[in-house]
């Protein structure tokens, strides 16, 4: 299937005669330490299949059992999105075949998930816009296969696929939207903004890395469009694994159009799944979906029902985050922000990662500027949010402290930021590997400060006639010679002194 | 010094503690039984020779420094093919799993090895345990050693006839429906199906995880409250285990064997009688109900009135689960995998199918096809639904029963052993044979089977059935010892010795 475009009908003329109607599944990996049925850990990025054991490989007469850290972390974001926690729930098999399941079923909750009937609150542009939440389910993940060969990276026409299960049984709590009606032209606003507070939520709950460029945290957006006044829904296309909010928008809007252009068209949309191309921003047909199509859903019979006492839940809700506008208040407050300066935090959707920076050691103002300076930017030139470009608040924290404690100054921090994104380790490693740590070597310093005062006897003189501003240009000549990894300051107090 | 193979494992037990024989006499002797007789009998599916002398060998230098793993350290034991068992292959009677060898052991067979018992080899069955008669074995039938030409029962009619015929002294079963305690009866063997979740579940391979419990195949009453009591007890690994203490199987049994039963209510099922009931068997059961009630025991009538449904019901549930659990054997990662004829480069689809086809025999996917059936949407609550709500009213018919007995007791098979070939392709014929185990793995309650006779039309060994409440196993192992004690007496010795000699055999 190769990425062609429809014939697209502009936003504003879908919007005459359509209404859009939105629906949202995320997918959350949940940060356990563990698997969702068993012991395997449950981390990221090492060699294929080297976290697995008869469970997760779904070996005959392997068996599941649930990770009671998982069924609190997903009892936490039930609560979290305001929803009613079942008292008693099970587990279903979802029976369908796929090379990445090891089971040929994944384990899944059907009609009885452990969160139900909730909402979350998204702020567009100032107004407050509510997303009814219908379910947050617990599941498993599935393996991941890679298709080799072909053209399109699809399992048809590959020439073999690999799979590696490390990722098999990693805990998912997939969270589904009822349908959002009446946002409008609002409504790729809405999803972005539905997805990126969403995402919020889930790291101030500490439940995940929510990391969308690893997948830790996977939308699928469902579109369709009714006549403009209808009470009906449209048939919907669900496009799959979406894996930035600005593509979640992006998808939205392309959807709007290409739909609108088959309807204007006389045709009926297909009810399908649909594939999303990041480069070319459209969206590609999938398989055909259809309501009935049949997992044969029962009970799994392998495992006992989740009963969480409700002790157990008003504990969970005690640890709940605050509610955002309480801490946004509070926030501004403990860290002195201007208005305008809390604004542009908000907006750029920094806020819980400034505030995550601030927890782990760095000053506001310090955090506020890597994120909405130096990272921002980044994020501007390559089209994504900053909380998807792979900078942690950690790493941000790690580079202040660098700074801080005269390791590194701004020049040397953004070339960690460079090392950074070139994936060349933590910034430990990248100050390490490219040796960027300001000399410290008093000798080395007094003798770049002698070779320049030495080369510019005229600034010297003026110094020494008590011109003291002309200092910059031999502080500039030194920086020169140290390739920048020297102390300004420690600079300038050398030259001072010599030429006292 | 040699080992007497006709002795009980409780005998063979008190042999090595005295020193009249050793743990490699035992297991070579076995072996060698096994080389002598297993050729007309077909029992086992695959050996273990090496890894069974060694682990003997093992138990001698133990008891040599005056140590033991407890009292059936050193006593050989077989093992049904479905129990996952590492280093050693593991088929489930299917030729879609030919070679496989686990890379772990089921639980039971850790603690098993962990009790010091040489595992002698793979017992066969019917494949993935679908089946009353082992005939649908992907290997080969095994044949009942009372009778070479007739069944063993099944599915687990490798482990019966390995214990029947002396090639083992124990052998663990599983029984989903009946498949240990139903070829128990028609060996002449006894075999336990304990409660649900009594005995770990882990590395079974499910047929349907919801009826599925592990058990002992033994010839005494004694011996499988001494496997029992090795396999029992919760495991972290299997979610349905139960965390309850293990009653004391052993003291059960012994204080039954004394033959009284004063003050213990015997519950007779009045559906699991009458038509359809082989005439032998009825009058092996009447005189056992006979021999309780001169024990002590207070017999009465009852009645479970869905236990008529019990049949359809379990032929809902078990295929429901079961075309769930196969799913995995899609040729993709371990077992057989079968190119498609013809084809250059087949799709995983094609080469799935092509597996599938041959790798599976026609019981296995006529069940898948009726799971997946009962499980479509659409179908779901008239088939499954239904089958869940009546699984609920067995289970009350039994809390019922159970408040005017403490055990309720039938025959444990309609019939003795039909000649191999006779049901094979009359599938319904076949399921009827299950039908008084059943009721007793749709409410997960405890049963034995202890050998009540023979039938006077055939001379083949009829079973009689013993059923208690949940968690309650060791009233079966007082009331089976009872039974037990009183039935030998009258024979004069175990009923076993009274099966014809295997040819080759010497014993």
């Amino acid at each position: 299937m190769t990425a062609t475009r429809d014939e697209l009908v502009g936003f504003d003329d879908v919007l005459e005669r359509y209404d859009p109607a939105l629906g949202l599944e995320v997918h959350v990996e949940l940060n356990t330490h563990t698997k969702m049925f068993c012991g395997c850990p449950a981390a990221f990025g090492a060699e294929p299949n080297t976290h697995v054991c008869p469970t997760c490989l779904g070996l005959p007469g392997s068996m599941p059992v649930v990770n009671r850290k998982a069924v609190e972390s997903a009892i936490r974001i039930g609560l979290a999105l305001n929803c009613s926690i079942a008292e008693w729930c099970r587990f279903a098999r979802k029976n369908y075949f796929y090379p990445d399941m090891p089971k040929n079923f994944q384990t899944s909750q059907y009609d009885e998930p452990i969160a139900f009937e909730g909402f979350m609150d998204v702020d567009v542009d100032g107004e407050t816009f509510r997303v009814g939440i219908e379910r947050a389910h617990m599941e498993e993940d599935t393996g991941k296969a890679t298709h080799v060969g072909g053209t399109t990276g699809r399992i048809h026409g590959a020439d073999y696929s690999l799979v590696d299960y490390n990722r098999a049984g990693i805990p998912l709590i997939e969270i589904v939207t009822k349908p959002i009606t009446g946002a409008g032209a609002k409504a790729p606003d809405v999803a972005r903004a539905y997805v990126s507070q969403l995402r919020e939520l889930i790291v101030a709950l500490g439940v995940s890395e929510a990391r969308m460029d690893q997948g830790n945290l996977r939308a699928d957006v469902n579109l369709s469009l009714a006549p403009k006044g209808s009470d009906r829904l449209g048939t919907r296309t669900e496009t799959k694994n979406v894996n930035s909010f600005r593509s979640v928008e992006r998808a939205v809007r392309y959807e709007m159009g290409r739909q609108a252009g088959v309807l204007d068209g006389g045709g009926t949309v297909r009810q399908e799944t649909r594939h999303w191309h990041e480069d070319s921003g459209v969206t590609t047909s999938g398989r055909e979906k259809s309501d009935a199509e049949d997992y044969r859903y029962f009970p799994e019979p392998d495992l006992v029902p989740v009963a969480p006492s409700r002790e157990w839940v008003d504990e969970l809700r005690g640890t709940l985050p605050e509610n955002p506008t309480e801490r946004r208040t509070r926030l501004q407050a403990e860290w002195g922000f201007t208005d305008l300066e809390m604004r542009d935090t908000v907006g750029a959707g920094a806020l819980g990662l400034v505030a995550e920076t601030v927890a782990l050691g760095a000053a506001p103002q310090a955090a506020r500027k890597w994120w909405l300076g130096e990272l921002a930017r980044r994020a501007n030139d390559s089209g994504v949010e900053i909380a998807e470009l792979g900078v942690t608040p950690a790493d941000v924290a790690r580079v202040q402290a660098l700074v801080d404690d005269g390791t590194l100054n701004d020049k040397l921090a953004r070339q960690v930021f460079d090392g950074l994104f070139a994936g060349e380790g933590t910034p430990d490693e990248v100050v390490a590997a490219r040796g960027l740590a300001i000399v410290s070597d008093e000798g080395a310093l007094a003798a770049a400060v002698d070779n320049a005062i030495a080369a510019n006897p005229d600034v010297a003189d003026k110094i020494r006639d008590g011109k003291v501003a002309a200092a910059g240009a031999l502080i500039g000549a030194v920086m020169k010679e140290m390739k920048g990894q020297a102390d300004a300051g420690r600079v300038r107090e050398l030259v001072l002194e010599k030429l006292a | 010094m040699s080992a007497d193979l006709r002795r009980t494992a409780a005998q063979l037990s008190r042999d090595l503690a005295e020193g009249t024989t050793t743990s490699v006499e035992l297991t070579q002797a076995s072996l060698d039984r096994i080389a002598q007789v297993d050729g007309s009998v077909h029992a086992f599916l695959a050996l273990n020779a090496d890894q069974a002398l060694d682990s003997a060998r093992a138990s001698d230098e133990r008891r040599g420094r005056g140590e033991t793993t407890g009292p059936l350290d050193g006593v050989p034991i077989a093992v049904k093919d479905v129990l996952a068992t590492e280093g050693l292959a593991t088929t489930c009677g299917s030729r879609i799993l030919e070679g496989w060898v686990p890379p772990y052991d089921a639980t039971v067979v850790t603690r098993v090895r962990g009790a010091g018992m040489p595992i002698l080899g793979k017992t066969n069955m019917d494949e993935f345990a679908m089946g009353s008669s082992t005939e649908h074995s992907a290997y080969g039938t095994t044949h009942n050693p009372w009778d070479l030409d007739r069944i063993p029962g099944g599915s687990g009619g490798g482990s019966a006839a390995a214990v029947a015929s002396f090639e083992a002294p124990l052998a663990l079963g599983t029984d989903t429906g009946g498949s240990i305690r139903q070829p128990g009866a028609v060996t002449g063997t006894v075999g336990v199906k304990p409660t649900y979740g009594g005995v770990s579940r882990y590395g079974l391979v499910a047929l349907a995880n919801s009826l599925d419990q592990v058990g002992p195949v033994t010839r005494t009453v004694e011996d499988a409250a001494l496997l029992h009591t090795v396999i029992a007890g919760h495991d972290p690994r299997d979610s349905t285990s139960l965390d309850q203490p293990v009653p004391d199987f052993l003291a059960a049994a012994r204080q039954g064997a004394t033959g009284d039963l004063s003050g213990v209510r015997i519950g007779v099922i009045t559906e699991l009688a009458g038509e359809g009931w082989q005439a032998g068997v009825m009058a092996r059961f009447q005189e056992s109900v006979d021999l309780l009630t001169k024990a002590g025991a207070d017999v009465v009538e009852v009645s479970c009135p869905h236990f008529v449904h019990a049949l359809a019901t379990y032929y809902l549930i078990l295929p429901a689960e079961a075309s769930s659990n196969l799913a995995r054997f899609d040729a993709m990662r371990y077992g057989l995998r079968v190119l498609p004829e013809g084809v250059d480069a087949p799709s995983a689809e094609q080469v799935m199918r092509a597996t599938r086809e041959v790798g599976f025999g026609d019981e296995v996917k006529r069940r898948i096809i009726l799971g997946t059936y009962a499980l479509s949407s659409g179908y779901y609550d008239a088939y499954y639904g239904q089958a869940q709500k009546l699984r609920t009213l067995i289970s009350n018919d039994f809390a019922q029963a159970f408040e005017v007995a403490d055990v309720l007791v039938s025959p444990t098979a309609p019939t003795t052993a039909f000649p191999i070939g006779d049901k094979v392709d009359d599938p319904l014929a076949m399921y009827l044979n299950d039908l008084a185990t059943i009721p007793a793995n749709l409410a997960g309650v405890p049963g034995i089977s202890v050998p009540s006779g023979l039938a006077d039309e055939d001379g083949l060994p009829a079973g009689f059935q013993v059923l208690a409440p949940a968690l309650a196993d060791d009233r079966c192992y007082r009331v089976g010892a009872a039974l037990e004690s009183l039935l030998v007496e009258q024979w004069g010795g175990p009923l076993l010795d009274r099966a014809p000699a295997l040819e080759g055999g010497s014993l």
